[in-house]
C-alpha cells in the first residue's frame, strides 16, 4: 500500500522525525479557517500518489488566508497531468504546510536489498531531485549501508553514511535521531520503501522531512488495523479491487491488452500462459492466478471476472496442480458453464498433476476434452480467439 | 545424495492436523517420504489416522523422532514463530509453504536462524525424486535421475520438470526457492550445492522477470560452474512494465527486472535460454552431449 504524503508524515510523527507544521484538509473553507488562524507563509500541496505533482501545478504558495482558500478551490477536484502520468489523477485533499527558509537539501531512504536479504539505507547530499538522476549522474554522491535486522539501526551507522555522504555539518546533530526513526518506521509498519527526499536543513538549523514517500507490504498490513482506513484514500486500481472482491490476492489477477482470457494457478505458470499464447501468434487479455490449493467457487468466480472483460474472445486455462487439486477446478469450469448467468467464450482446458484423473472425469462428464499440454493450449486458444 | 534432501532425513510437519498440512502429509507418505511425525499446539499425544505422533511443541517432537527436517503449513501471522521454533529446537532444514508472511518478519528470520537452511517461503518445497518429496509438488511427475532443477515458481516447476521425465531426463534434486521478496535460499546457494553433488550432471534454472535472481545465478554460473551444463528459462517475457504479476517479486519497474537484463547476463555466461518449456529437455540434451 502506498501511502499520500500526509499518511506518510503522520506515521513520521509517530516515530520521532520532525515534520513541517501543518493541517490536511479536504475543503477549502476549511484551509481558509486554518491560515486566517495561523498566520504566516503556506504551501497548499495536492496529495496524490503520482510523482511530479509540483511540474503539473499541484503545489501553490499562500500568504494568508483569502489566497490559501482561492488555490484550495482551484486544486481541490482538479486533475494533474504531467509527462510521466499523461492520464493524470484527482486531487481529493491537501497538506497545508508552513513554508520552511532551506540552507540545504538532502536525501534519505531505507529500501529491501533482495539480494542482500537486508534493509539497506541509502543517503546523498543531493536532495530535493530524483535519487535514481543522481545516481546515474554523480554515483559517488550516494552513500549506501546495509543494516543487519539481528542487531538493528544504530546511531554510528547514521555518524558513518552522514560522513560518507559529506552531509553539511548542520545536519549531524540531529541526522541519528532521525534515520533511527526511519528505520523504526521501516520495520514496525512492514515498509518497502521509506523516503524523505528533501530532507531538509533550515535557515534556522533544524532538519524537517518535507516529503513523506512511504510504500507498506501488505502482507504487513495486518498488525496495523488502524492504517485499513487509508488505502480508501489513493486511487483506486480497479484490477487489485476485481481481485480482492472474489477473494484473490491483490495482485493476482491484471487486465493486460490481448483478447484471449487466461486463468492459472501459481504465478510462474500465468507468465508461463502469456508467453505460450504470445509465442503461438496471440496476446492474453489478462493475468490470472487462482492461488494455490484453489476451491470450485473460486474457479467460477475467476471465470466470471475475466469474461467481464469485453474483448476476451477466448479463455485458456491452464492448470497444472500440486497444492491445487484437480476436481476442485474441473467443478469450478462445470459450475460456471452451468448457468445462463455468465457469458460464454470459446475455452480451452488444460488439466494436469494432483487429483488429475477425478478432474478429466468430471470435465467428461460435461462433454469436455482437455488438451494436452501448454503450448497446444495456447495454439488452440488463438485459433479460437481468431476464429 | 542430490541436494538438501534424502530418503534418511526425518521429517516433521508443522501444522500437520490442518486441512493442507494433513492432505499433503499423506502425498507425501505415500511418495516415501520419512514423515516421523508432526506438531499442533493443543493435539499433542494424539495421532493422525495414519499413526504419526502429534506433538505440542517442535522440541518435542525433534528429542522423540530426531527429525532434522520440517515443513511449515501455518498461517502467515505464525509462519515467523513457527520458524523460530524450528530454529530453536535443532532443525537443520525448514520448508516453508506459507504464502503471504511479511517481509520484514523474514528480513529478521534470515537475519537470527542463518544455522538452519530455510527454502521459501511462498514456495511448492523440495523433491530429491526417488528418495523423498518435503513440499506440495505433485510426486508422479518427477523421477529420479541427474538433472538438478531450481525454479522461483511451484507450476512452472511441474511443468518443465514433465517435460524433462517425458523426454528420459530424471532430476537429483528439484527446489522450489518461492516468489517472495525475502527467501532464504537463493538460486546461487542451490547452484553452489548443486555445483558439489556428484550426482548432478546438469541444472535448469527456471527464472521470471523481477529482481535480480537470474542475473546473480548468471555470474555464479560464469564464476562457478564451467562445468556443469545449464539450461535456463525465463518466465513473463510477455508482461508489461508496472504490472506486478501474482509473485511479490514479479513486478518490472523502470529498467529493472527485465527480461532482457537477464537474457544478457545468461548469455554472457554462456547459459542457453529456452523460449518456451517444451524447449528445455532438447538444450540439456545437447549440452550433456556437447560435453561428453
Amino acid at each position: 500500500m502506498k501511502l499520500m504524503e500526509y499518511q506518510g508524515k503522520e506515521l513520521f510523527r509517530r516515530v520521532g522525525i520532525p515534520t513541517p507544521r501543518g493541517v490536511h484538509a479536504t475543503r477549502a473553507e476549511d484551509v481558509r479557517a486554518f491560515v486566517d488562524a495561523n498566520p504566516g507563509s503556506w504551501v497548499i500541496k495536492s496529495q496524490v500518489m503520482m510523482g511530479g505533482r509540483g511540474k503539473a501545478g499541484g503545489i501553490k504558495f499562500a500568504e494568508n488566508g483569502a489566497e490559501a482558500e482561492a488555490f484550495a478551490r482551484e486544486l481541490l477536484g482538479k486533475v494533474l497531468v504531467n509527462a510521466q502520468n499523461p492520464d493524470g489523477e484527482a486531487v481529493r485533499s491537501l497538506l497545508i504546510e508552513e513554508k520552511v527558509a532551506i540552507a540545504s537539501e538532502a536525501y534519505a531512504s531505507i529500501t529491501i536489498d533482495r539480494a542482500a536479504k537486508k534493509p539497506v539505507a541509502i543517503v546523498t547530499s543531493q536532495g530535493g531531485m530524483d535519487v535514481e538522476e543522481v545516481a546515474e549522474s554523480h554515483p559517488d554522491a550516494i552513500s549506501k549501508l546495509w543494516i543487519d535486522p539481528a542487531i538493528g539501526f544504530q546511531p554510528f551507522e547514521a555518524r558513518r553514511l552522514a560522513f560518507a555522504a559529506k552531509l553539511p555539518v548542520g545536519y549531524h546533530k540531529a541526522f541519528p535521531k532521525v534515520m533511527g526513526g526511519l528505520y523504526a518506521l521501516f520495520m514496525e509498519y512492514g515498509a518497502n520503501l521509506v523516503e524523505i527526499n528533501p530532507l531538509v536543513l533550515t535557515a534556522s538549523a533544524e532538519v524537517i522531512a518535507s516529503d513523506a514517500k512511504v510504500e507498506l507490504d501488505d502482507n504487513g498490513l495486518y498488525k496495523h488495523p488502524e492504517l485499513a482506513a487509508w488505502r480508501s484514500d489513493g486511487p483506486a486500481d480497479e484490477d487489485q479491487a476485481a481481485a480482492v472482491a472474489i477473494g484473490l490476492g491483490m495482485s493476482n489477477y491484471a487486465k493486460l491488452d490481448g483478447n484471449i482470457g487466461v486463468i492459472a494457478n501459481g504465478a510462474g505458470l500465468g507468465m508461463g500462459t502469456m508467453d505460450a499464447i504470445r509465442n503461438a501468434g496471440g496476446a492474453a487479455a489478462n493475468f490470472l492466478d487462482i492461488g494455490g490449493g484453489a476451491q470450485a467457487e473460486l474457479v467460477k468466480k475467476s471465470y466470471a471476472l475475466v469474461t467481464s472483460d469485453p474483448k476476451v474472445r477466448a479463455m485458456f486455462i491452464n492448470i497444472f496442480g500440486g497444492i491445487t487439486r484437480g476436481d476442485q477446478v474441473a467443478r469450478g469450469i462445470v459450475e460456471a458453464l452451468a448457468g445462463d448467468d455468465l457469458r460464454k467464450v470459446p475455452l480451452v482446458v488444460r488439466l494436469t498433476g494432483t487429483n488429475e484423473k477425478e478432474g478429466r472425469e468430471i470435465l467428461a462428464a460435461a462433454g469436455m476434452t482437455p488438451v494436452e499440454t501448454m503450448d497446444e493450449g495456447a495454439q488452440r486458444a488463438v485459433a479460437l480467439a481468431k476464429g | 545424495m542430490a541436494i538438501f534432501l534424502d530418503k534418511n532425513s526425518k521429517v516433521i510437519v508443522q501444522g500437520i492436523t490442518g486441512r493442507e498440512g494433513l492432505f499433503h502429509t499423506q502425498r507425501m507418505l505415500a511418495y516415501g517420504t520419512n514423515v516421523v511425525g508432526g506438531v499442533t499446539p493443543g493435539k499433542g499425544g494424539t495421532k493422525i489416522e495414519s499413526g504419526q505422533p502429534v506433538f505440542n511443541t517442535v522440541k518435542d517432537a525433534v528429542d522423540a523422532t530426531g527429525a532434522t527436517h520440517t515443513i511449515v503449513f501455518v498461517p502467515p501471522p505464525f509462519a515467523a514463530d513457527a520458524l523460530y521454533e524450528a530454529y530453536d529446537a535443532g532443525i537443520a532444514l525448514a520448508v516453508a509453504i506459507t504464502e503471504g508472511i511479511p517481509a520484514h518478519d523474514m528480513l529478521k528470520v534470515v537475519a537470527t536462524t542463518s544455522s538452519m537452511r530455510i527454502i521459501g517461503p511462498n514456495c511448492p518445497g523440495l523433491v530429491s525424486p526417488g528418495k523423498a518429496l518435503v513440499g506440495i509438488m505433485p510426486g508422479h511427475v518427477f523421477r529420479e535421475g541427474r538433472v538438478g532443477m531450481i525454479s522461483r515458481s511451484g507450476t512452472l516447476t511441474y511443468e518443465i520438470v514433465d517435460m524433462l521425465t517425458k523426454s528420459g531426463l530424471g532430476q537429483s534434486t528439484c527446489v522450489g526457492i518461492g516468489g517472495d521478496p525475502i527467501i532464504g535460499t537463493t538460486f546461487v546457494d542451490c547452484l553452489r550445492a548443486f555445483a558439489n553433488d556428484p550426482e548432478t550432471d546438469a541444472v535448469v534454472v527456471c527464472g521470471e522477470i523481477g529482481g535480480s535472481d537470474e542475473e546473480d545465478a548468471a555470474a555464479f554460473i560464469k564464476e562457478h560452474l564451467p562445468n556443469k551444463p545449464v539450461v535456463a528459462f525465463v518466465g513473463g517475457r510477455s508482461a508489461p512494465k508496472g504490472k506486478r504479476l501474482g509473485h511479490a517479486g514479479a513486478i518490472i519497474s523502470g529498467n529493472f527486472g527485465t527480461p532482457e537484463s537477464k537474457l544478457a547476463a545468461f548469455a554472457a555466461a554462456g547459459v542457453p535460454v529456452a523460449d518456451r518449456p517444451s524447449e528445455i529437455p532438447n538444450l540439456v540434451k545437447e549440452r550433456l552431449s556437447v560435453r561428453a
